[in-house]
């Protein structure tokens, strides 16, 4: 049978953000991929340098929908390393317990995905309804599902009340109890099993060639996790383990993040436990003083990495972010070697890929002429309103003209 | 024969009003029974009459590179083979409306037409993803239909006839020999699950993996008849099975008793159906066929072995 090449995006049911994995079959086998990525990038890293530290808290937590907490914390945590200030501990209390109730929602929500993506739509529908469940009390806590905004430089803008405190901690029992059932559904489901063991195989070696990380890493055996390698927030002073597993698979990834989510439990009944009293921020100054932080942050889909350059003003030189998945990606086409056409949404959600985060510029490659350049502003410009003359006969050179000339 | 009652049996009943009726009931029973077991809320119940209504306005898209003959001929002809199935199955009473011997093949036949329908439809209308969709529509085709026709034939087997309505009235005169055809009443029901395209056999159309598998290219008011075709095929399917396997008070009851207790079997039936596609994730194809001839056919051909057996040994 001759190959077919066939496209897996950039629009596809399998994929939650454009992004294109181009796959050549024989058969269902996959014998090769290529991955091409660019139709999400947004400039938030120039935007950030136009916008004060504070705007760029806001702007940052969107950078990802699932993790938003994760951006604003570590862009905080690098700032406040630029301005020297030390966030009182019950801000950073706070902070740890939004952060491990975002990485409940995304694991909860991972689960569902991996549903999903393999035809089991029960188990989609079960998990998203448990996921309610975290979503409402971070909306009941922060006043948000999503983008929480609890973030500011110098500690966070809420204080939780003991009541609400009490409350996420009958919350944590239900969704323990759920935990457990979905552990037993994912080790006693004999064709969920068939569609996660052996798929998507990805050895020790080479997670770590690939710079495999977060629960993709963990699930080959990579025993990394920057809350115990490099303790940040209120880590150090909670107990928890650090799952790993030995499966390599897909069902290893499931069984990492089901896993991390019992630690996580446990972690946000400690904090409550543990919670101190006082203030939960200082006071920042608007202009940071010169000097550059890095803040390294263990987001729900791995290590993410903030780097902050400050000028004495108030707006920060340079902000440079490494989404997690920007790691992981790399290892996606070694997982789907050889792998079967059917497995190939399950192994890419199997990284729980996030590209709007990893997307930065776009480089036009002429293939025709093989050469790669980089468009000015200027040139995109009139590039843009030449394609619209000549392909949908709109001729913008005369509104172009106007909007200079303001 | 008459015009008159032959236009009404093709209109009216059992025709198209009838059977579309009960097609679009029984989809509307599945989808709600799938949601429920979900913890959703499900669809109301004239959700697959509007989603009907709802293609038949839209318009037809087809592919510039398709074939637009077949692509065209390839919704109809499925749906009217599946309608004429319908004919020759015996509902409530033990006669159907048109009954030979040998008529069970015919039936049998006539229900592995749409799924070539969907195959050749897909492959015609030359899309990758349609392509590949009707590649394993037809290699889990090869999987399936074999236990399916072993399962179906061994009651017929049993009864020493190959037509229905002389299966069923062998049941009635000795209601106890349906409990013998328990394992093929299972392997029938999962083979149904693959000819029906449902979870964990929906590889052809596995949304997360090829978009639409064969569909891919359908809309409007072809796919509309694809989806009707479906509907109809779960009904005539359900009717055989519950009239072959579970043949129980198909004779000397009231009409509509015997109705009632018709509805109530091809809903037992539909229950099933749906409960096994809600408790499963979808297989893959490889997995799927090593499934299908690793234990659905031997089962089958066990059933068959007993049935054989049995013929000799029962009075």
């Amino acid at each position: 049978m001759p190959s077919v090449k066939i496209p897996i995006g950039p629009q596809h049911p399998a994929l939650h953000e454009p992004a294109l994995f181009d796959l050549t079959l024989e058969g269902e086998r996959i014998l090769e991929m290529q991955l091409k990525l660019g139709y999400n990038h947004r400039g938030i890293e120039k935007a950030c340098e136009e916008r004060s530290y504070i705007q760029d808290i806001y702007l940052l937590e969107r950078i990802c929908g699932i993790c938003s907490h994760s951006h604003s914390t570590a862009f905080c945590m690098a700032t406040e390393e630029v301005a020297g200030l030390q966030v009182p501990p019950r801000g950073q209390y706070i902070r740890t317990l939004v952060a491990e109730l975002e990485r409940i929602h995304s694991h909860l929500l991972w689960l569902g995905v991996a549903g999903h993506e393999t035809g089991f739509i029960t188990l989609l529908m079960y998990t998203w309804r448990d996921r309610e469940v975290v979503m409402d009390l971070l909306a009941m806590l922060t006043g948000n599902r999503v983008n929480y905004g609890v973030n500011t430089i110098g500690g966070v803008r809420r204080d939780f009340t003991a009541e609400q405190l009490q409350q996420i901690l009958k919350a944590m029992d239900a969704l323990e109890e759920r935990t457990k059932y979905y552990i037993e559904v994912a080790a006693s489901e004999p064709t969920l099993a068939k569609r996660l063991v052996n798929v998507g195989y990805l050895s020790p070696g080479d997670a770590m060639k690939f710079n495999a990380m977060g629960p993709t890493g963990r699930a080959s055996s990579v025993d990394r996790d920057v809350r115990r390698d490099d303790p940040y927030l209120a880590y150090g002073d909670v107990q928890f383990k650090v799952v790993t597993d030995t499966h390599n698979d897909v069902f290893g990834r499931t069984l990492v993040r089901v896993g991390e989510l019992m630690e996580s439990y446990s972690i946000v009944r400690q904090l409550i436990a543990k919670m101190p009293d006082g203030p939960v921020k200082v006071k920042a100054p608007r202009k940071i003083p010169a000097g550059e932080g890095v803040a390294r942050y263990e987001a729900p889909r791995g290590e993410d990495i903030h780097y902050v350059k400050g000028n004495g003003t108030d707006k920060p030189e340079r902000v440079k972010v490494r989404a997690p998945t920007m790691g992981n990606l790399a290892a996606v086409g070694k997982m789907l070697e050889n792998n079967n056409l059917a497995d190939v949404p399950v192994v890419i959600a199997a990284i729980d890929p996030c590209f709007s985060c990893t997307d930065r510029a776009i480089r036009v490659t002429d293939l025709s002429k093989g050469r790669t350049e980089l468009l000015t502003w200027k040139e995109l410009r009139q590039h843009g309103i030449e394609w619209y003359r000549r392909e949908a006969g709109v001729d913008f050179s005369r509104l172009n003209k106007l909007l200079a000339a303001r | 024969m008459a015009l008159v009652p032959t236009l009404f049996y093709i209109l009216v009943f059992p025709g198209f009003l009838f059977m579309g009726a009960a097609g679009v009931l029984g989809e509307y029973v599945d989808r709600k029974l799938h949601a429920r077991m979900q913890n959703r809320a499900g669809p109301p119940w004239f959700q697959p009459v509007a989603d009907f209504i709802k293609l038949l306005s839209k318009e037809d898209l087809i592919p510039a590179d398709a074939d637009r003959t077949i692509f065209k001929l390839m919704p109809v002809l499925a749906l009217t083979a599946a309608a004429t199935a319908f004919l020759y199955v015996p509902l409530w009473s033990t006669q159907p409306l048109y009954s030979f011997e040998g008529d069970v093949v015919v039936v049998l036949y006539l229900l592995t037409i749409p799924t070539f329908c969907f195959f050749l439809g897909g492959w015609y209308s030359k899309s990758l993803y349609a392509g590949i969709g009707s590649m394993r529509t037809l290699t889990q085709l090869f999987a399936y239909e074999v236990p399916l026709f072993m399962a179906i034939l061994s009651p017929a087997v049993l009864a020493g006839s190959w037509s229905l309505s002389e299966i069923t009235a062998y049941y009635q005169v000795h209601p106890g020999y349906a409990f013998f055809n328990l394992l093929g009443f299972g392997v029938a029901i999962v083979a149904l699950l693959g000819k029906l395209e449902k979870v964990p056999f929906d590889l052809p159309e596995a949304e997360s993996e090829i978009v639409g598998g064969t569909f891919t290219e359908y809309s409007g008011r072809l796919l509309a008849f694809f989806r009707l075709t479906i509907d109809v095929e779960t009904g005539v399917a359900a009717s055989l099975v519950s009239a072959v396997f579970l043949p129980w008070g198909m004779a000397g009851l009231p009409a509509a008793v015997a109705f009632a207790l018709y509805g109530a079997k091809v809903l037992f039936i539909i229950f099933l159906l749906a409960l096994l596609r809600t408790l499963f994730a979808r297989l893959r194809i490889d997995q799927m066929v090593e499934f299908c001839w690793k234990w659905i056919a031997p089962a089958a051909l066990i059933q068959l072995l007993v049935n054989v057996i049995l013929c000799g040994v029962l009075p």
